[in-house]
């Protein structure tokens, strides 16, 4: 493993490694306090993604690393209408591991052919999101122990969210999983992901509009945002997004060990009542993001020293 | 019709009724100066209709184009008059500056100067995808 443009370039071993190594680190931080010292990770965020960023930057830092980089494209050469090929290039030439996020989909797969350094897709449109993934990953290790024999709802916008496909995707090579499709008619999981990964996988997955009547079964609700961005008319975003707001008396049927799950931000899909429920996993979710970044800085840079 | 037989080039057979002008444009035999004839509807016992492409010039012909379009379809080689050789036609793994990513999202619709390129993901059912973006190819 080079570079990490997409979920699927890890085997379930490599991931199992990621999710080893983060362990350890959450259990023995001071360890890795210097693991990175003198190294310098270039964050090349051509579009603003406050939350990724300062995250990638946490994970460096606490890894004894430094930080260099810009936070939109105003702000770096892509204004003056240079490459990503080009920056790549650039910038492998300043820092150890680059860390980019672009708004079009590929851009990270053409970072990585140019660089010399490893790259990490910090999400390339709506396209991959890896590291998101391996987060929702560590989040239920770390809850539920285990990545088999679990029933799995995803809720909210599952037709343009990345990070709800990416999920499938990675789960779908564990046994025992179970998905069921909670959303409205007009956001349903795209075919092409049913058949491409549920079917070709035998993955059993139920579809249903009724939030409340699914959640008994579950072990993980992963809740999503109706993002604006995706659409292309107003008029439909205003229309659905507040079709599935989680609230506490909707949680008085689910299991006492559910774990809710939200990649954040979220507008308003999980009322903040829910945030005290010990169910809610949404924000130890964000902290095992900075651990899986720091895991995989670390083996990116250790593969790319070999 | 009568269409005269070729002296030096090649005959492209049993291309799928209705695919032979995509393979014309796509293989750029519009360019070319010599006679080329696009036969469609030829009866055949095997296919029912096919189409066929004569061309008569002995040019380099883009195998991975008419395997990418029709991997059914055969080539004959003929010169002064003569088959010299029949070609079958494998789909190619890879594709690259024959089709472009229709996803205005992908990295290809702003970066002008980067290869189109292509990968073979499903032979079964022909599936080629950007391999920026994964989009799927439209034939």
């Amino acid at each position: 493993m080079k570079s990490l443009i997409d979920i699927l370039d890890l085997t379930t071993a490599e991931i199992d490694e990621l999710i080893q190594t983060a362990c350890d680190i959450i259990e023995h931080p001071q360890k890795y306090s210097e693991s990175c010292k003198g190294k310098k990770l270039a964050t090349l965020f051509f579009e603003p993604s406050t939350r990724t960023r300062l995250s990638f930057e946490a994970a460096m830092y606490e890894l004894g690393g430094n930080v260099i980089g810009f936070s939109e494209a105003n702000s770096s050469s892509a204004a003056k209408g240079e490459s990503v090929a080009d920056t790549a290039q650039v910038i492998s030439c300043y820092a150890d591991i680059i860390a980019m996020r672009h708004p079009k989909e590929g851009a990270a797969y053409v970072a990585a052919q140019n660089a010399s350094i490893p790259v990490i897709n910090a999400g390339d449109g709506g396209h991959c999101h890896p590291t998101q993934t391996l987060t929702d990953l560590l989040t239920i290790y770390r809850e539920k122990g285990r990545f088999e024999n679990l029933t799995v709802g995803l809720c909210g916008d599952l037709k343009f969210g990345r990070t709800v496909h990416s999920l499938i995707n990675a789960l779908s090579r564990y046994s025992g999983i179970k998905i069921v499709l909670i959303s409205p008619e007009e956001l349903k999981l795209p075919s092409y992901v049913k058949k491409d990964i549920l079917q070709k996988n035998h993955i059993p997955y139920e579809q249903t509009t009724d939030l409340q009547a699914a959640l008994p079964q579950l072990d993980i609700l992963y809740m999503t945002r109706v993002q604006r961005e995706r659409f292309f008319n107003e008029e439909d975003y205003l229309r659905l997004k507040d079709s599935y707001i989680l609230e506490p008396k909707k949680l008085q049927k689910a299991k006492s060990d559910l774990c809710i799950m939200h990649p954040l931000p979220r507008v308003n899909e999980i009322s903040v009542a829910v945030d005290k429920d010990p169910r809610a996993c949404y924000f130890k979710q964000v902290l095992y993001g900075k651990f899986i970044r720091m895991a995989l800085i670390l083996k990116l840079l250790e593969e790319a020293g070999k | 019709m009568k269409i005269d037989s070729i002296q030096n080039g090649a005959v492209i057979d049993h291309i799928t009724a209705g695919n032979a002008m995509r393979l014309y444009q796509l293989l750029g035999l519009d360019r070319l100066d010599c006679s080329v004839a696009i036969i469609k509807n030829v009866n055949s016992g095997k296919m029912g209709k096919k189409d066929m492409i004569k061309i008569d010039a002995d040019i380099p012909l883009d195998f991975d184009v008419i395997g990418f379009v029709d991997p059914g379809a055969t080539v004959n080689i003929i010169k002064d008059e003569q088959l010299v050789e029949k070609r079958t036609i494998q789909m190619p793994e890879k594709l690259t500056n024959v089709i472009r990513c229709k996803n205005p999202r992908c990295i290809t619709s702003v970066e002008q100067e980067l290869d189109q390129i292509f990968k073979l993901t499903d032979r079964e059912n022909k599936v080629y995808r950007c391999i920026y973006c994964e989009t799927k190819a439209g034939i």
